[in-house]
C-alpha cells in the first residue's frame, strides 16, 4: 500500500496504490490523519485509482477521514473508484454519507 | 453435490495472511473461468471471513485458520473458513449490518458483504469452540462467442 499526496491551494489529494485490507488499514489511517493535520485542507480528495483491491476495512478508513474533514469544516470526496472497490462501497451504502465517483 | 476438486490451507491468524488467502482463492478459482466481477466477489468474501478470524476469533492470541476450497459439480465454488477461537454468542445479531464488537476500526459490514457477494452463507459457531463460515458462489456460464 502506497500513499502519495498533492496539495493545491486548499485542496489536498491523497492517492492510494495497492491493496487496502485490515492488515494495511491501521497504519494507513495514522498516515492519513497526519496528512490532514499538516495540511488542514478545505477540500480533501481520496483518489482510489491505484487500488487493486479493497474490502470493508476501506469503509472504516473512508468514514474516519470523512469525520475528520467534518471537524475541520471541510469536505471529503472519493474519486476514481474501480469496479471491485465500488461494489464494496455500494453494498455498504456509504454513498449516502460521502461523495463517491467512479 | 459431487466434488470435482478441493484444496485446504491452514495458516496462523496473522493479518499478513489476509492477502495470502485472497491470492489462494483467486488461483484455485481460475479453474472455473470466472468473470473479473465474480473473482473480485470471492476475493472480497474470503478477505472478510479471514479478517473476522483475526479480529474476533483470536482477539488476543494467534490461532489456526483453516481455509477449504471446493469446486462442485455445476460450476460452483465452496469456500469454508474455520477457526477454533472464541466463537460467536449471537450469530443472528453478528450477521446484522453495522453490528461490530471490533470497535471504531471495523465497519461491521463483514457478514453483510460476504452474504451479498455470494449465493449462500452458513455460519456455525459455538462459544469457546470456534466458528465455521461456509459460502457458495455459482459461476455464470459465459456465452461462447459465435
Amino acid at each position: 500500500m502506497k500513499l502519495t499526496t498533492a496539495q493545491e491551494g486548499g485542496k489536498l489529494t491523497l492517492s492510494l496504490t495497492g491493496e487496502l485490507d485490515h492488515h494495511e488499514a491501521k497504519a494507513l489511517v495514522r498516515k492519513l490523519e497526519d496528512c490532514l493535520e499538516a495540511a488542514m485542507p478545505r477540500d480533501c480528495v481520496l483518489d482510489l485509482g491505484g487500488l487493486r483491491f479493497m474490502d470493508s476495512s476501506g469503509i472504516a478508513v473512508i468514514l474516519k477521514l470523512h469525520r475528520r474533514m467534518n471537524t475541520l469544516g471541510g469536505r471529503l470526496t472519493v474519486e476514481n473508484v474501480g469496479q471491485q472497490p465500488l461494489r464494496v462501497l455500494d453494498a455498504s451504502g456509504i454513498d449516502r454519507i460521502v461523495d463517491i465517483s467512479a | 453435490m459431487n466434488e470435482l476438486n478441493s484444496v485446504r490451507f491452514e495458516f496462523p491468524s496473522l493479518s499478513c495472511n489476509e492477502g495470502f488467502a485472497r491470492g489462494a482463492v483467486a488461483c484455485f478459482a481460475a479453474q472455473l473461468d470466472m468473470t473479473l466481477t465474480e473473482l473480485g466477489d470471492v476475493k472480497t468474501a474470503v478477505s472478510e471471513a479471514v479478517t473476522n478470524c483475526i479480529v474476533h476469533a483470536y482477539p488476543d492470541t494467534v490461532g489456526p485458520v483453516i481455509l477449504r476450497l471446493r469446486i462442485l459439480e455445476g460450476d460452483e465454488l465452496e469456500i469454508q473458513v474455520k477457526d477454533h477461537g472464541r466463537g460467536i454468542e449471537d450469530v443472528a445479531r453478528a450477521r446484522e449490518p453495522l453490528f461490530t464488537t471490533g470497535g471504531d476500526d471495523r465497519g461491521g459490514m463483514g457478514f453483510t458483504i460476504m452474504e451479498s457477494f455470494t449465493d449462500s452463507m452458513r455460519v456455525r459457531s459455538r462459544v469457546g469452540a470456534g466458528t465455521t463460515v461456509t459460502m457458495r458462489k455459482r459461476v455464470e456460464r459465459r456465452r461462447k462467442a459465435r
